[in-house]
């Protein structure tokens, strides 16, 4: 398990890499020189090239490169074009609110989606199976940043029982993981259904009923186990998708954010902060799936066989 | 192949689902192409005075914040969602046939650095490749577009790779070889074709989540550009008076909601009259 863990750990860097030149491909890809906007107008080439010399860019692209990755390496993420603050401490200061969104929103998912999923796959074909196919249905195809606009307008105007927009308190954060969760909730519920259908209908199942043992007991203890295991495939696959899914609901709510971060700073062609911010988000899809990978291991024997 | 899709279609269009959800899309398709005729208004002409207003006989949704027909705008934001979505994963598909007809058929070490390459980007939730995209090609149309064709490339390269790998190992391929085919004629003749109702119906249902990207990229501000109308463009502009005039972002948003429903419907029936469920799995 351990050595697998570190194998998988060691395999992210060249995934990392290959980001990261990406990532450092945007300064360079977007129309316009930066250093025009740093030159005073009426300036000559002596300048230019100081400016040039100062921040690099007359050194050959790789050498860039490698300046500017041993930098991200440090913690040195640059600084802001606009505020002029270092992109450091903008994107620590974000990362908290987007961690805690995305944790809450997973959390969300897997419980109320397997929670779903079991009560369909029991009642498979009646009106509980349809009813929460249907509600299924509707979550995974109504865009999510309209979904959370519906439900300000219905919890935070019309009822008014959250705020609308913001990071105070715990009340703040229940529609915006709700509007997130909810779309994953579709996803693990349509899984979890289908693996409980098709487990039941194994051979081992059979067995148990005719052991006598209580049908309700054969379905959650060991059906529902089996069950799982693609359940935590998905769960494991789409981490990064919740946090995704973070980046946009975070606008939509107005709260602190690496999303609204990242928004912003895409409106403003702030490229430091957009490089920075972009960076942290793809490091984190990563060790997200990566963990997903290893919970899956841990808790599949068959995985863990194929990996050794 | 046309006699299959004429099949696909007929049966398709026969459960109830199906029929409404295609004479949904069909009608939207009919709205965004003849908008310029069945509207007296313009999109773009704005008309203070009547700014706001409820719906009525003339405005039959009302209007927005700078007096504009709402259906109007609804009309024309479909033709830019549409053909923007329909464009990038038309685009999309393609490259993503070839590059995975050819990973699958010749094997070896493009078939390995075209995976490494897929793999990376299929592990990124597409708004984040999209957002990349738009950082590096900048916002608008041409930016959403190739957000969109790149998100969803991997998709349809995994697909094509998988059915091709499914099918190249056949009895039939081996006579056609065995009778002086070459490798094109293989590929064009039978593999392509053979994979092709799986990866079409993929596109299809792709097509809807795009339309969500598109949408969800214009509410950033970073699609289609005022003042040409986009339904996320209308929602980005709605958002800030969502107190005021809560219905100038909602019917953009029932419209994607909606249409996107419809995709997925009409998709489902399309799987189920080509009975290609477990096919659709192995990506």
């Amino acid at each position: 398990m351990l050595s697998y863990t570190l194998r998988r750990l060691l395999l992210l860097i060249p995934v990392f890499l290959a980001v990261s030149v990406i990532i450092f491909a945007i300064i360079h890809l977007i129309p316009g020189d930066p250093v025009d906007n740093l030159l005073k107008v009426g300036s000559g080439p002596e300048q230019r090239a100081i400016i040039e010399a100062r921040y690099g860019l007359d050194r050959p692209l790789p050498v860039q490169y490698a300046m500017w990755l041993g930098k991200v390496l440090t913690g040195d993420l640059g600084t802001a074009i606009v505020g002029r603050r270092p992109v450091a401490d903008l994107v620590l200061q974000a990362l908290p609110y987007s961690l805690a969104l995305g944790s809450l929103a997973l959390l969300f998912s897997t419980v109320v989606g397997i929670f779903l999923g079991v009560v369909a796959a029991l009642n498979r074909g009646k009106l509980a199976d349809q009813t929460i196919m249907t509600g299924v249905l509707l979550g995974s195809t109504v865009p999510s940043f309209w979904l959370g606009l519906l439900m300000i307008l219905t919890f935070s105007v019309y009822f008014q029982w959250f705020p609308v927009s913001g990071a105070r308190g715990w009340s703040s954060l229940v529609l915006p993981v709700l509007t997130i969760g909810l779309g994953g909730t579709a996803l693990v519920a349509r899984v979890t259904r289908v693996a409980m259908i098709e487990a039941a209908g194994r051979d081992f199942v059979l067995l148990l009923h005719a052991k006598g043992m209580h049908p309700m007991r054969i379905q959650l203890r060991h059906v529902l186990r089996h069950a799982l295991i693609p359940v935590v495939t998905i769960l494991a696959l789409r981490i990064g998708w919740v946090l995704g899914g973070a980046v946009t609901i975070e606008v939509v709510f107005a709260r602190p954010g690496l999303g609204t971060l990242l928004i912003k700073a895409l409106n403003q062609h702030d490229y430091p902060v957009v490089q920075a911010s972009l960076l942290i988000l793809a490091m984190a899809v990563m060790l997200g799936t990566l963990l997903g990978d290893i919970l899956q291991a841990a808790m599949d024997p068959r995985v863990r066989a194929a990996l050794t | 192949m046309t006699a299959l899709a004429q099949t696909a279609i007929i049966r398709s269009l026969r459960t109830p689902k199906g029929t409404i959800a295609g004479a949904w899309l069909l009608a939207l398709v009919f709205m965004a192409i003849f908008a310029p005729v069945l509207t007296s208004y313009q999109y773009d002409v704005q008309n203070l005075k009547g700014a706001f207003a409820p719906p009525s006989a003339e405005h039959w949704l009302g209007t927005d914040e700078f007096g504009r027909d709402l259906l109007t705008r609804l009309m024309y934001g479909a033709r830019t969602s549409l053909s923007v979505s329909g464009i990038a994963i038309g685009i999309s598909v393609l490259v993503g046939m070839i590059l995975g007809a050819s990973a699958g058929f010749f094997g070896g070490k493009f078939d390995r650095a075209v995976t490494v390459v897929v793999d990376l980007t299929w592990s990124f939730p597409e708004i984040l490749v999209a957002l990349i995209l738009v950082a590096i090609i900048g916002p608008g149309v041409t930016g959403t577009m190739a957000a969109i064709g790149v998100a969803y490339l991997a998709q349809f390269t995994r697909l094509t790779r998988a059915q091709i790998m499914a099918i190249k190992g056949e009895t039939y391929i081996e006579a056609s070889r065995s009778l002086g085919a070459s490798d094109a004629y293989i590929v064009f003749r039978h593999l392509i074709p053979n994979a092709l109702a799986p990866v079409l119906v993929s596109a299809m249902l792709a097509t809807g989540d795009a339309i969500i990207l598109e949408a969800t990229l214009g509410f950033f501000g970073l699609g289609a550009q005022p003042p040409t109308p986009s339904w996320g463009g209308m929602m980005s502009s709605g958002s800030a008076l969502l107190f005021k005039a809560p219905w100038i972002i909602l019917l953009p948003g029932l419209a994607v909601a909606i249409t996107v429903i419809a995709i997925n419907l009409y998709g489902d029936a399309l799987i189920r009259a080509l009975d290609i469920r477990e096919r659709l799995r192995q990506a």
